[in-house]
């Protein structure tokens, strides 16, 4: 296992190389720059600017001097934000998106998995189409709809909770529940199929003729195999979600890393594009490796690979 | 709401979050939005009328030629830290914001002040350059200008002319440096009504009332938030439960029924600014004047303002806003579409040509940008026949084939920096960075340099006036209609009035309970 940890680290830093080159290279040949505005700044004034933060240098030598700061785990100056730097800015907003993420993802667990389980136990009745097709519109409905809808529901006409911002407990509630949602959804479907697919094994059989109580083969039985989808799912999508939503952010106005990383992309802040980009691939590699492991202690069939 | 209008803390939708918050390096609305709170220049504003009024100077005196400005500062003016402000620290702001290293983007607004060329572009060092600025004592400050400019006072106002804090700029080496943390919240020193007290990227800025302001018994507010809402449906969201005062826009798509549902809170106010497109001059077939006066003849602007826009903007049948610092110019631009025809068949006659060649409009994406010209692309074929072919760019991409002039025919905007026709003319002048239509006139431009030279208004409008009949005559642009600006307000906030730069200093402001329904 530790090998195995050790394997994925090493190969993670060609990745980051090639992603951080991709990138840099990518992000210049953008047409405009960080400077460009409607007003149109004189020509002298523009190479001096460029001069002031080394703009003004071959390409491949930025390239360089960037990679060396990168080493000593400078992320640079921000070009939109001026007198901030980028790891300050991400560190002020990554833990935004993250409890943001979290919080739908509890959400999205504590509706998602009961709600999987019971379809599957009571396949094909009321309870389960109900169940599926509630989630079947949970999937199509993209955020940006849920979104407005919950505040129409909750804020203008209820009046319970606050439409935007984020700096109480009551303003964490309906972005959570639209991103949480949206998941929640995912998970009762994969849940459903899983259990259902566990349900019909020897095993379940077996612990059933034992006389087993239906809760203890549900629970102590059939949940860890039928898990198995969720949990492969849970990787990917807990990344996507702590690493933050750029529609929810911008919708219910949250200072979250994703909408720093897409207006980064039209501010053409160089800096702060690169350094969100990296931040994020880091997140994935480390994501990805612990859902290995914990799929790895929960599927023995897995484990020797 | 209620909760803020018993605090007195106004809450502002500032629609961006501004990249400097340093007047010598500011360059946007939402920046000047934020430092006229936190810095006080040497004249302020009228709330109504914008007309300069004391700032930092309680009086001045103009010399006869309009050349030598003398300002007295009042002795009670100080800095958030207790400094007082003074003539010298006026005369560090400037040397600043000139400073070539600095690379500020407004420091051409210094232009005006005797030698500030020499110093900024030639690099004479300041004494050497004898630049016009001048602290005679600690209180009196002499400001020779290389021209008679009658829209003086009013220039000082933008952020360009502010103080800034000569001891916290030194300790932060920021004389000659961008990018340093001055700026932040604990470190910026200003002597505007109000501090810096929170500043919270792409969340919030707050500021809080400045006991320390000469005129704070005026203020009324104990602090403002603003907060930087890119979206506008989700800006009017937070308006309509009562989380903002004020919005900077309005979705295009909402104005009808905010119109017809909120008449109370939904406000049109004139912007001093024009909507209009550029056509490249130097490629067939708007190389031709004729093509470019037929375009302008076929173009029925009311019908833009009534049917397309329909947010109380007026039609510009001239490029300056009427009205601009005392200025109209004379309606030249038409709706002719006969006229326009029989200019399109003369030049496919003369060029031997059946129909106008394909033609590419340029626009950055926006939802209303693309009304406007689907419109335009009717009328044209319509009344011309021209084939037009709408491509919408992304911001920085359009911005970059606009400078690089790789373009027929495409969308501007110019917002004016101060209440003079010189802000919108000059612009056309033969190469001035922001023309980029290829037209060069050398009448125009000697119109341009007699009006600055000239001190008698009467004249100097001659000159402006002489100018709008060359546009109007060789059509380089085609005027669409001025700015409106469209916000909401709530009811509660009271001496907050229209003004043509969208200028409204705080001081004034104030929160009072409203019997109409929020």
């Amino acid at each position: 296992m530790v090998k195995f940890i050790l394997v994925r680290i090493l190969q993670a830093i060609p990745t980051l190389f090639l992603i951080a080159t991709l990138t840099f290279f990518m992000t210049r040949m953008a047409p405009g720059g960080p400077f460009d505005s409607e007003k149109n700044i004189p020509d002298e004034i523009k190479e001096k600017l460029e001069a002031h933060f080394g703009l003004d240098k071959p390409l491949h030598e930025q390239f360089i001097l960037y990679i060396n700061n990168l080493l000593q785990g400078d992320l640079g100056p921000s070009f939109k934000y001026m007198g901030w730097d980028v790891s300050e800015l991400i560190a002020k907003a990554f833990p935004v998106s993250a409890q943001l993420g979290i919080l739908s993802l509890c959400i999205a667990l504590l509706m998602g998995l009961p709600a999987g389980i019971i379809a599957a136990l009571r396949k094909n009745s009321s309870y389960d189409y109900f169940l599926m097709i509630s989630a079947m519109l949970g999937i199509c409905l993209p955020t940006f709809v849920l979104g407005p809808l919950l505040i129409l529901i909750f804020s203008s006409w209820l009046g319970w909770l606050p439409p935007l911002g984020w700096y109480s407990f009551s303003d964490m509630i309906l972005p959570s529940l639209t991103l949480g949602l949206f998941y929640a959804a995912y998970i009762a479907r994969l849940t459903r199929a899983g259990m259902l697919e566990t349900l019909n094994q020897d095993y379940i059989r077996t612990a059933r003729a034992k006389g087993a109580s239906p809760i203890r083969v549900v629970l102590c039985h059939a949940l860890k195999g039928g898990l198995l989808p969720v949990v492969t799912f849970l990787g990917p999508a807990f990344a996507g979600l702590i690493s933050g939503s750029f529609i929810i952010e911008s919708i219910f106005f949250i200072p979250g890393l994703g909408r720093f990383f897409v207006t980064a992309a039209f501010n053409r802040d160089y800096t702060m594009v690169l350094g969100t980009v990296l931040f994020y691939a880091c997140l994935i590699i480390i994501l990805n490796l612990v859902v290995d492991i914990i799929q790895a202690s929960l599927d023995p069939k897995s484990r020797g690979r | 709401m209620e909760k803020a209008i018993d605090e007195k803390i106004l809450h502002f939708g500032l629609g961006s979050e501004p990249q400097y918050l340093d007047p010598h390096l500011a360059n946007s609305v939402s920046a000047h939005n934020v430092i006229i709170a936190l810095i006080e220049g040497l004249v302020s504003e009228d709330p109504e009328t914008l007309k300069p009024i004391p700032g930092v100077a309680e009086k001045w005196e103009v010399s006869e030629d309009g050349l030598v400005y003398t300002f007295h500062l009042r002795k009670n003016a100080k800095w958030s830290n207790g400094d007082p402000v003074t003539a010298q620290d006026f005369v560090f702001s400037y040397k600043r914001i000139l400073n070539p290293e600095l690379a500020s983007q407004y420091a051409s607004m210094l232009h005006g002040l005797k030698n500030a060329r020499k110093y900024h572009e030639e690099g004479i060092p300041w004494d050497e350059a004898k630049v016009g600025a001048i602290a005679i004592d600690k209180h009196t400050l002499q400001l020779t200008l290389e021209n008679p400019t009658p829209y003086f006072l009013e220039l000082l106002n933008h952020y360009s002319w502010f103080p800034a804090h000569p001891p916290t700029i030194k300790k932060f080496d920021a004389f000659g440096k961008q990018g340093t943390a001055w700026t932040r919240p604990g470190n910026y020193i200003g002597n505007g009504p109000f501090v810096l007290s929170d500043h919270k990227v792409n969340s919030v800025i707050e500021v809080k009332k400045n006991p320390l302001y000469w005129d704070s018994n005026t203020v009324s507010l104990e602090g403002i938030r603003f907060y930087p809402i890119e979206s506008a449906d989700t800006e009017e969201r937070a308006f309509r439960s009562g989380f903002l005062h004020l919005t900077q826009t309005v979705s295009p798509d909402r104005i009808d029924f905010l119109k017809t549902n909120h008449p109370n809170l939904i406000h049109f106010e004139s912007y001093l600014g024009t909507y209009f497109y550029r056509f490249n001059v130097e490629e067939p077939p708007f190389d031709d004047v004729r093509v470019r006066l037929a375009f302008n003849l076929a173009t029925d602007r009311q019908a833009i303002v009534e049917k397309v826009t329909k947010g109380g903007q007026l039609p510009a049948l001239c490029f300056t806003p009427p009205g601009t610092g005392g200025f109209s110019p004379t309606s030249r631009f038409r709706f002719d579409p006969q006229k326009a025809q029989s200019l399109i068949q003369e030049y496919l006659e003369e060029k031997g040509l059946k129909s106008l060649p394909k033609i590419e409009l340029k626009y950055n994406t926006s939802e209303g940008h693309k009304k406007v010209a689907e419109a335009l692309q009717g009328m044209w074929k319509s009344h011309l026949g021209a084939e037009i072919q709408l491509l919408n760019m992304e911001w920085k991409v359009f911005l970059s084939t606009i400078a690089k002039r790789d373009f027929s025919l495409a969308r501007a905007g110019w917002i004016g920096d101060y209440v003079d026709a010189n802000t919108f003319l000059h612009m056309w002048r033969t190469g001035d960075g922001h023309n980029n239509t290829g037209w060069s006139n050398s009448r125009y431009d000697e119109l341009l340099e007699l009006a600055a030279q000239e001190s008698d208004t009467k004249k100097r409008f001659s000159y402006f006036e002489e100018c709008e009949k060359l546009i109007a005559e060789n059509a380089p642009i085609l005027p669409i209609y001025f700015y409106v600006h469209v916000t909401l307000r709530s009811p509660t906030v009271k001496g907050w009035y229209p003004t043509l730069l969208d200028h409204h200093p705080y001081k004034y402001v104030r929160l009072e309970k409203s019997e109409e329904n929020n």
